[in-house]
């Protein structure tokens, strides 16, 4: 990077929205990813879609490579750049419309999720995706790692909210999918490629997301079970029951165990499995399903089952899963937090290989995630410092991936591939799978500087 | 410094939101999980001690809001503190601070005095000692924006007006020894007056030692571990010629350093005791809840709370304060938006940082303004001095008060 480009860039954005200094380079080599680091070439926080566009054709003159980021919340490794631009959205953070008429809202990609969630729910709507970070992670971050979340189960994913896009290209071009309408068959189906390109395809501008009336009621329930196996039963049962919580959430006996330490919350040592169940919508559909879940759970062998009578009581109910990657994490200095997804039916199996891969390779993981849509959050408790752990725990996930991979379930269900898992996706997708990904990259970005070595 | 305390960041960035200085600039260099960074790359040697990096790290108010929100322990605000304190013991401390910190600071006597000028008036030569000062969080700005913004000062500092034993009113229920912070007694001393009133009223006997010193924050602040060590001797030393119960402070900054005597003193188990001896006002007052409440009255009033760094983030003390105030009969308590977000004060920050400190300010006064409160209550003297500023200059209707104030003020009216 010459100084005539530096120059460049400090006119697009103006000089205090251009890094250069060594100091903020060192701090923008990272996001959430465990183990991994680069170094930016300079870091832009341009605060407008014509600014971003200017960036674009200018990197895409120099050949210079460009990565968009967030928050820096990525767990992946996605937002990583060894040399190139970073480009970060937090000025473009403006939520520009909430349409009660059509139940849309438009937002430019630096928005919060949170703040989304917050602004829509004070008109009685509802944006259903709810990752773990929302409270940090951006609109632009999630449309590009197609974010779950603890309601995936009944709502679905980031995906299934979007309806429209306007993303800048490799280029500098401008390109807009889809709109307001609900029905639209004219010519490719964009968006679903653009969500979850991870930042390979395209710098989004502006966001089109469906809202949906917001749920009238929600009850919050908590079981305990001595026997994971009749755990994994009873998911199985209430959604063969056609009940779909809006929150299966499921901690692990590891799990369990650290978050009684860490927050002493009456949790009994002696259980396998705790799950956390919510239903939500009309109070009589929903009473009747409480109702439903806790003869399941009992059904299945419960030995404690909780309804909370009011919002206080579900929050406490909660405070196992809320606190559950916390008290993992006091533990040791090095937490890897996966995600491999399996389908439903097979969450018991899938329990059932990492602890055998814990327990060959002599490490320490506490499971909790998402029961009900087969997410699960295996988290290794490490120390970057023991090489030969680091080590282990890497072989360990090896066989956890190849697991989920021969049960028809995937390397990552809502982290992304980023760099962090690129050497697996071969083994999910298959040569076919690469060769596609490959040219549709290629009809994007032909000369591949969006966010370079990411995914394949 | 600990390395572990480095590693243990995750890098999830749970922080970022509940960093003031992120919040305005959205800059990682100015985020608590930078911060870490910044630390650990210096501490493995990839990044220089730059003027740069002391710069980035110093916009770090300590507000310590990062330590609530982080999932694995870290506690930014604390760290880069440990970092400065240990520089700052390194280079040794400059001839205004040995002054300022060894002549005056642990001399009661002579701090006082030392105001006196102010209260006559105040005199440009006095600059350069007030700014110094300013770590008492006295002073929220240079001398000459702070020209008529400074409190009046009570015509005595409390701690010469009380006597050492306040007798309980009615009978009495044990004795707490009450810590009278150094800008308590010097300006705020109506609040700790109103203080010793409620515990008396409780059926406490108050004891306040006359001979006790500042907390020692100061010192920290300078990197005078020395100085530090000596005033937490003195002072538990001084609490442990009186046989009390708990020892009650009214200044959330106090509360947060005399807690950390342990600390500090690892070694002395009077420490250890004298810390587990310390409550924030608030904390005793709450045991007492019900039999306040049977001695208040009406006071109709719109109130919010805003909680002070030292009491929320650094004490986690967060329901007590609103119980107490949501007691009072006829009172509209509106939580405010972001209560725990720092209000700008921390220190000398506002002098230090007079830009982002102001940018701080004005997003609390808007929380304030949307809240419709016709009173803010808070229990911390750096947070009053910095809302006292703020409340006059944008919002001049909305009162502001220590929260002891608000409280004997509704017993007040009921003798």
């Amino acid at each position: 990077m010459n100084s005539a480009f530096i120059n460049e860039l400090s006119t697009i954005v103006g000089p205090q929205y251009l890094l250069t200094d060594r100091e903020s380079l060192a701090v923008y080599g990272y996001d959430s990813t465990p183990e991994l680091e680069s170094l930016p070439g300079a870091v832009l926080l341009p605060g407008s879609k014509e600014e971003v566009a200017a960036i674009m054709t200018l990197c895409h003159g120099a050949g210079i490579c460009v990565t968009p980021r967030g928050s820096g919340t990525n767990l992946s490794g996605g937002s990583l750049s060894e040399g190139g631009v970073v480009v970060q959205t937090s000025r473009l953070n403006r939520i520009l419309e909430v349409d009660e008429e059509n139940l849309t809202a438009t937002v430019e990609p630096g928005v919060v999720t949170s703040a989304l969630h917050r602004e829509v729910e004070s008109r009685g709507l509802f944006y259903p995706p709810d990752p773990g970070s929302m409270n940090i992670s951006t609109m632009g971050g999630n449309v590009a790692e197609n974010s779950g979340g603890l309601r995936g189960l009944k709502y679905g994913v980031t995906a299934n909210y979007i309806m429209g896009l306007e993303t800048v290209l490799a280029d500098g071009n401008i390109l807009r999918t889809g709109g307001k309408v609900v029905k639209d068959v004219a010519g490719y189906n964009i968006n679903p490629l653009l969500v979850s390109s991870e930042g390979t395809l395209g710098f989004f501008t502006g966001i089109t997301v469906k809202l949906i009336p917001k749920p009238q009621g929600k009850i919050t329930m908590l079981a305990h079970f001595p026997v994971l196996e009749n755990a994994a039963l009873a998911v199985s049962a209430i959604i063969a029951a056609k009940i779909i919580p809006a929150t299966l959430e499921f901690l692990d006996k590891v799990t369990i165990r650290c978050v009684e330490d860490y927050a002493h919350v009456g949790l009994p040592l002696d259980v396998d499995a705790v799950l956390l169940i919510e239903v939500d919508g009309h109070p009589v559909v929903i009473a009747e399903e409480a109702a439903a879940v806790a003869a399941i759970c009992s059904k299945h062998h419960c030995s404690f089952f909780q309804t909370a009578k009011d919002a206080g009581e579900a929050l406490k109910l909660a405070t196992a899963r809320r606190t559950a990657l916390s008290a993992l994490a006091r533990l040791k200095p090095t937490t890897i937090l996966e995600d491999a997804t399996v389908p439903r039916s097979c969450i018991a199996a899938m329990l059932q290989v990492i602890q055998d891969a814990a327990s060959k390779y002599r490490l320490t993981i506490g499971t909790f995630g998402h029961a009900g849509d087969g997410n699960l959050h295996p988290t290794c408790l490490t120390d970057e410092r023991d090489h030969d752990e680091i080590a282990r725990a890497h072989a360990a996930f090896e066989e956890i991936f190849d697991a989920a991979i021969a049960m028809g379930g995937t390397i990552t269900g809502e982290h992304g591939v980023g760099l962090a898992k690129k050497k697996y996706l071969p083994r999910l997708v298959g040569e076919c799978g690469i060769r596609t990904m490959r040219g549709i990259k290629h009809a994007f970005d032909p000369t591949g500087i969006l966010n370079p070595g990411k995914v394949f | 410094m600990d390395y572990v305390k480095l590693i243990n960041c995750m890098r999830c960035g749970m922080c970022l939101p509940t960093c003031p200085t992120y919040k305005e600039t959205f800059l990682e260099t100015a985020s608590p999980r930078g911060r870490v960074a910044l630390l650990k790359k210096m501490h493995d040697g990839d990044l220089d001690q730059s003027e740069r990096l002391l710069e980035f790290l110093s916009l770090c108010l300590d507000c310590q809001a990062c330590a609530s929100a982080c999932p694995c322990g870290v506690n930014a605000g604390e760290l880069v503190a440990e970092f400065t304190c240990e520089r700052k013991t390194a280079h040794g401390l400059s001839f205004l601070e040995q002054q300022i910190l060894h002549n005056l600071v642990p001399h009661p006597d002579r701090l006082e005095h030392s105001l006196a000028p102010l209260r006559l008036y105040q005199r440009s030569g006095l600059q350069k000692l007030v700014r110094t000062l300013g770590v008492l969080k006295m002073f929220p700005k240079p001398l000459e924006r702070m020209e008529g913004l400074l409190p009046t000062l009570p015509p005595r500092p409390l701690r010469r007006e009380i006597s050492e034993v306040t007798p309980a009113i009615g009978t009495e229920r044990g004795t707490v020894g009450f810590f009278l912070g150094c800008v308590m007694s010097l300006i705020f001393s109506d609040a700790s007056r109103a203080t010793i009133t409620l515990l008396s009223a409780l059926g406490y006997r108050v004891i306040t030692p006359r001979h006790q010193v500042c907390c020692g924050a100061p010192h920290m602040l300078s990197g005078d571990l020395a100085g530090l060590k000596d005033a937490a001797h003195h002072n538990i030393d001084i609490f442990g010629e009186y046989p009390v119960d708990f020892i009650v402070t009214d200044c959330g900054g106090c509360g947060a350093e005399l807690k950390k005597y342990r600390h500090h003193l690892e070694d002395d188990p009077t420490a250890a005791r004298f810390s587990a001896q310390i409550r924030d006002i608030s904390q005793l007052l709450a045991l007492h809840g019900e039999e306040l409440r049977t001695k208040m009255t009406e006071l109709p009033l719109k109130v919010t709370y805003h909680d002070p760094c030292h009491i929320a983030h650094c004490q986690g003390i967060r329901t007590e304060p609103r119980e107490l105030l949501k007691m009072i009969p006829g009172i509209s308590y509106r939580e405010l938006d972001c209560a725990d977000s720092c209000c700008g004060s921390a220190g000398t920050y506002n002098i230090a940082h007079t830009d982002m400190s102001d940018l701080i300010l004005s997003r609390k006064l808007d929380s304030i303004r949307a809240s419709g409160a016709e009173l803010v209550v808070t229990s911390n003297p750096g947070c009053l001095l910095q809302l006292k500023k703020g409340l006059a200059e944008q919002l001049p209707d909305v009162r502001l008060m220590h929260l002891t104030e608000v409280l004997a003020q509704s017993l007040a009216t009921n003798q």
